[in-house]
């Protein structure tokens, strides 16, 4: 379970008020939980997730994974903190010139040494492992092909893979669809709805798409300006509560396109 | 009225240079220039190629001169890159400075200098030009390494730390892989460099091609010199082919 209490994120110097990304936010999500994070550009969507493993440091407040906390802890009890929290990225952020295989035993580097790593002598375990979660995506047989020959949601195949083999207990992912095309985006969704059903994950999603967000996901919290505006079931998402997150619009279309799909 | 003012500036301080151009110009000499350089022309002709099998050892030492020169400022240049990107660096006010000092310097100083101090302290031969040809790359490979280190997609870096990766296992797995074209390319261009560079050097005494022409200009035996010309010419052509085909295959 993740707990975050008062989270505060104030970039640039200590005084300037108005760099406030993110303002005693309080979240908890359980385990197994998948949980979307809506709102407009800039409402610190990006900045809360990298809070919680500290690619960005929090300015205030205090994160724990498990009871562990992840917050006020030195190097390498962060590093410790991290392996168990995967992270996909909208830009996929694979290491272009390696291979699909180096790519995703990337992810074991919090469990290897230097010399491992610097050798890509990884365990046996971790290989056969790498190659269950391809195969299991569907990238089966690509182990050897190099990440920048790959499509977009290959190569977010890969990233996902990616981020399992720590094998986490939280995933953080960060518009997992913002570059892919439609269909490929219901594709990757869905993969991440099953991953984390099969192996009790908890997750938390930036996403841009409502609709998709609605489809998908049984939790839905809405950031505005840095604070917590609504947190609720995909069906608690009105015209009203739509207008609290991203302001006044007409919401009747997003709102229908959901109801359509679901008939 | 400003505009005129610049004018009379401007032909004023021609003027002047001319006028100073004269006084160190002795115009005897540039008025048979034309016939100086066609007498040379025609004592260099018809070469002298009997020389040229005591070339290739000259030869071979200016190349092994190039590519042990080019290993020397590789191996510790590219350390003295990583301190000095301002994303690897162990520390900003410290290691970076001092990496940026070894850089300017090393490539303030030309090839020719090193070689000229270095001679004075170690003696002549090929040693020297080595050592020379090293510490000119070390700037060389420093400078266009650390640019493209800090040039690197932060995403890749940040994917990887987020997995818990330690500092230099950042460094090996998200950083290396993206700079590696960067690197062969520099790499086998300053050895293309030195290649040309070392074949100068012993015009100072560093050994090398660049001695024996210093001998044969000396003994004015211009047919020799010819073929030594020749000699360094297929050479750098060679090496520009080299240079070229491994650049292709690793990029």
């Amino acid at each position: 379970m993740l707990t975050i209490s008062g989270l505060t994120k104030r970039y640039g110097s200590k005084n300037a008020v108005g760099d406030l990304a993110l303002t005693n936010v309080d979240l908890t999500v359980p385990k197994g939980q998948l949980m979307a994070l809506i709102g407009p550009s800039g409402a610190g969507k990006s900045t809360l997730i990298r809070c919680v493993n500290r690619l960005v440091e929090p300015t205030e407040g205090r994160i724990a994974l498990d009871g562990v906390a992840v917050t006020g802890t030195g190097a390498t009890a962060l590093r410790r903190a991290r392996r168990r929290m995967g992270m996909i990225f909208q830009e996929y952020a694979l290491i272009e010139r390696l291979t699909v295989m180096e790519n995703v035993l990337s992810g074991r580097l919090g469990y290897v040494s230097f010399f491992a790593a610097w050798a890509r002598r990884f365990p046996r375990a971790d290989v056969a492992e790498a190659f269950r979660l391809l195969d299991r995506v569907g990238m089966r047989g690509m182990e050897d092909k190099r990440a920048d020959e790959l499509s977009g949601g290959q190569r977010q195949r890969v990233g996902i893979c990616r981020a399992l083999i720590q094998n986490p207990a939280l995933l953080l992912v960060d518009e997992p669809t913002a570059s892919l095309d439609p269909k490929t985006s219901r594709q990757i969704m869905r993969l991440l709805v099953e991953l984390c059903a099969e192996r009790n994950l908890a997750a938390i999603v930036n996403i841009h798409d409502v609709a998709l967000a609605q489809m998908f996901v049984p939790r839905i919290v809405g950031l505005r300006a840095g604070r917590v505006v609504f947190d609720g079931p995909p069906e608690g998402l009105t015209p009203e509560t739509l207008t609290a997150i991203y302001g006044e619009e007409d919401w009747t279309a997003t709102i229908r396109a959901l109801e359509d799909d679901d008939g | 009225m400003a505009i005129w003012a610049c004018w009379l500036v401007t032909v004023l301080a021609l003027v002047q240079c001319w006028n100073i151009l004269n006084e160190n110009t002795i115009w005897d000499f540039v008025y048979d220039a034309p016939a100086q350089a066609g007498d040379l022309i025609g004592r260099m002709f018809p070469p002298r190629w009997s020389v040229l099998p005591s070339l290739w050892q000259p030869l071979w030492d200016t190349v092994n001169m190039a590519t042990l020169g080019t290993l020397l400022g590789v191996v510790i240049g590219v350390p003295v890159a990583f301190l000095a990107a301002r994303n690897t660096t162990p520390s900003v006010l410290l290691a970076r400075p001092l990496a940026l000092t070894a850089i300017v310097s090393s490539r303030s100083i030309n090839a020719l200098i090193w070689a000229l101090l270095l001679v004075t302290v170690l003696g002549p031969g090929v040693l020297a030009g080595i050592i020379a040809i090293g510490l000119r790359s070390i700037g060389f490979v420093g400078k266009l390494l650390y640019e493209a280190i800090e040039e690197v997609d932060t995403k890749q870096v940040e994917a990887i730390e987020a997995t818990g990766a330690s500092g230099p296992q950042r460094l090996i797995y998200a950083i290396v892989p993206q700079i590696m074209p960067a690197f062969a390319g520099i790499a086998v261009y300053r050895w293309d460099i030195n290649i040309r560079e070392s074949a100068v050097l012993g015009l100072v005494g560093a050994g090398g091609i660049g001695l024996q022409l210093n001998a044969s200009v000396s003994r004015l035996a211009w047919p020799e010199v010819t073929v030594i010309f020749a000699a360094i010419l297929v050479t750098v052509f060679l090496s520009e082919w080299v240079s070229a085909q491994v650049r292709k295959r690793i990029i």
